[in-house]
């Protein structure tokens, strides 16, 4: 008799989802699915409105990365003006999202995943929280609570507040940071330094920990992509698309975000609110792509700062010979890097005489009918396509988000930790948080992936052939 | 046990929003740990909870109610909670979320999704649930006890209101705190 298991809702992600998996008739896993069941249609409303409201309503997209959503579409306002946005204004913007990369990467690392990486994935579930983290280990959550406060302030500093700030517009930004606020911000770093080491350590700790089972969360051959620098390093607010195979062969390089409908193609489900984005030219099997921290570590050539450098190449040997790491669990590990990275570029900015202009916002009218803007998000390639007329008002919306990107993977990890841990008729606990886990590991955003489509907590039913329910968690 | 003793049971809920109040909640940051010696958080995103539990004394609600799961979980909060909160500007007015109420649901979905496979219609409710026809404040759903409006919350408004009810008193937020956006 086949049957399906539903995990619902799915806990300790950003958003709302279930877990369905369907067992066949001998009991062993036909097919898994991840639902995403949120739906917001944020690309159908916002036509009729102005370019100019964008970054303030896309924010709103989601209240976990709104900066990368205030800097793709002010970047899409950009090209809508078509002028020379200010160098100042650039630096500024790119300090916001490092500041950003910081708080989102650390609230991940330290508050959603790290009662599973501390206390264990069999831990009691009513322990298995932020909560039962800090009986166990106070210091490391304040440590990563204060860490990922300073990402937050840094935004504040800039826009005001730290969730939705309004300060990035079309041409430019509205606000330099004082003299204070940056050398308030420069006097922490040390402090931030020290408890990515901290966490450094754990994370290598973790690894060895889950030796056993850590190929099971997602580790399989798919494509790789994200923006690399002109040099070919790191890079999250502009540079180029790159694209990897498993093997670290380059299918695209150099290629300009404004193509990106030629790159990507969206499929679609009827039992998912969340698209299936796929690399067009290999179609929708062969062309699973994987995004954010792994896949930005993958793609590109080097970091370009001395830390994250020294850290990024011991992080290649997971991969080994040129090739890509490819197992998804190590999606932490290179979070934890990009903070590094983020905390090095935050340094390098502060003390940049650029900030000093004062010249930080060009203004203009609308110049082109089309603009196409793209920031790395905390998960992966963002992008705001519009469409609008002579007098700004949009036509046509399109919104490519991080997370939708992973979705195909997301899938295919669920299948295989359900094919390794998922044995009988009974839904067990440290399954259960296994599969979550698997989803955690991508640190998913779906309030902002379902921007057009769903919402994430993860539910889990286990369904007959005949479909009957067997057994829900 | 004694009435001191007893921690209060906190819950929060995440409704259709963008999650942006349950971030300023985390921007208490160290007060969010004392807060958490204070209080039972029993139910929310940041716990592995799945059902929401019986007798909660406080649940803090982000979001509009936007399709019928989302109804479904109002009403359980309504049962099971002494005190509802609005939480946020989606929770009070419907804010950036019932954008969408201009535009019938079908026209919403075909604009979003063109190909065969596309979740619409009958067959993708049996996996997803049915969008209302508009996203609703939760006042319309169900009856509320306290608004706390914001885009999101600061996290001074949210320390105001929670410290008040810990401390058995009326929430009485100052007018500078009563603002949208």
């Amino acid at each position: 008799m086949s049957r399906t298991v539903t995990i619902e809702p799915v806990t300790r992600i950003e958003g709302h989802a279930k877990i369905t998996i369907e067992l066949d008739d001998s009991g062993k896993v036909a097919d898994t699915r991840f639902h995403v069941t949120e739906f917001r249609g944020f690309e159908k409303f916002c036509v009729g409105r102005s370019f100019w409201e964008m970054p303030g309503i896309t924010a709103r997209v989601c209240g976990i990365c709104p900066v990368s959503h205030l800097l793709a579409s002010s970047k899409a306002g950009d090209a809508i003006l078509g002028v020379r946005t200010p160098a100042t204004a650039v630096a500024l913007r790119r300090l916001m999202n490092h500041g950003q990369l910081v708080q989102s990467h650390a609230l991940s690392f330290f508050l959603l995943s790290g009662p599973d990486l501390v206390l264990g994935m069999d831990a009691d579930p009513a322990q298995r929280n932020m909560v039962g983290l800090i009986a166990a280990n106070p210091d490391l959550v304040r440590r990563g609570v204060r860490l990922r406060a300073f990402g937050q302030q840094l935004i504040r500093s800039l826009g005001d507040r730290s969730i939705h700030p309004s300060w990035a517009v079309p041409g430019g930004v509205r606000k330099s940071l004082s003299d204070e606020q940056r050398d308030d911000i420069f006097k922490q770093l040390p402090e931030m330094y020290a408890t990515v080491e901290i966490a450094l350590d754990l994370m290598k700790d973790v690894l060895d920990k889950y030796s056993d089972e850590l190929d099971a969360y997602g580790d399989f051959p798919s494509l790789f992509m994200g923006l690399v620098s002109a040099e070919g390093g790191l890079e999250h607010y502009d540079g180029k698309l790159r694209v990897i195979d498993s093997d670290g062969k380059i299918l695209e390089n150099g290629a300009n975000p404004e193509d990106y409908q030629s790159l990507i193609g969206e499929a679609e489900k009827n039992w998912s609110y969340l698209k299936f984005p796929y690399y067009k030219p290999l179609g929708p099997e062969a062309g699973m792509y994987r995004v954010g921290p792994l896949a930005r570590l993958n793609v590109c050539d080097f970091a370009g700062t001395p830390k994250a450098d020294r850290e990024l190449r011991q992080f290649r040997h997971y991969g080994g010979h040129g090739k890509p790491v490819s197992g998804s669990f190590y999606y932490h590990y290179a979070r934890l890097i990009e903070i590094l990275f983020s905390l090095e570029r935050i340094e390098e900015i502060l003390a940049d005489e650029i900030l000093i202009d004062h010249h930080i916002r060009s203004q203009a009218g609308v110049n082109q009918n089309i603009g196409i803007g793209v920031s790395e998000a905390p998960r992966g390639t963002l992008f705001h396509h519009y469409k609008v007329d002579d007098n700004g008002i949009l036509e046509n919306v399109n919104l490519i988000i991080a997370t939708g990107q992973n979705n195909l993977a997301m899938n295919r990890t669920v299948k295989q930790l359900a094919e390794r841990f998922l044995s009988g008729n009974k839904l067990d606990q440290g399954l259960l948080n296994r599969l979550e886990h698997g989803i955690r590991v991508y640190d998913p955003c779906l309030s902002c992936s379902t921007h057009a489509a769903g919402q994430l907590p993860l539910q889990v039913k286990l369904i007959s052939a005949k479909g009957e329910l067997l057994d829900q968690a | 046990m004694s009435e001191q003793a007893k921690k209060i049971r906190l819950a929060t809920a995440w409704l259709g929003g963008c999650s942006g109040c349950h971030m300023s909640f985390l921007d208490l940051d160290e007060l969010l740990i004392e807060l958490i010696e204070r209080v039972d958080i029993v139910y929310g995103p940041l716990v592995d909870t799945k059902e929401f539990p019986e007798d909660v004394d406080i649940c803090l609600v982000e979001g509009a109610v936007t399709n019928v799961e989302n109804l479904e979980l109002a009403r359980t909060i309504r049962n099971n909670s002494s005190l509802v909160i609005s939480f946020g500007d989606c929770a009070v007015t419907g804010n950036v979320t019932s954008m969408r109420n201009r535009i019938p649901v079908k026209d919403l979905l075909t604009a979003v999704y063109h190909e065969a496979q596309a979740p619409i219609g009958a067959e993708s409710l049996k996996f997803l649930p049915a969008l209302l026809k508009k996203a609703l404040p939760l006042h319309q759903a169900i009856k509320v006890d306290i608004y706390l409006p914001g885009c999101p919350p600061a996290p001074e408004r949210i320390a105001t209101a929670v410290t008040a009810l810990l401390d058995k008193q009326t929430v009485n937020l100052p007018p500078e705190m009563r603002t949208f956006g």
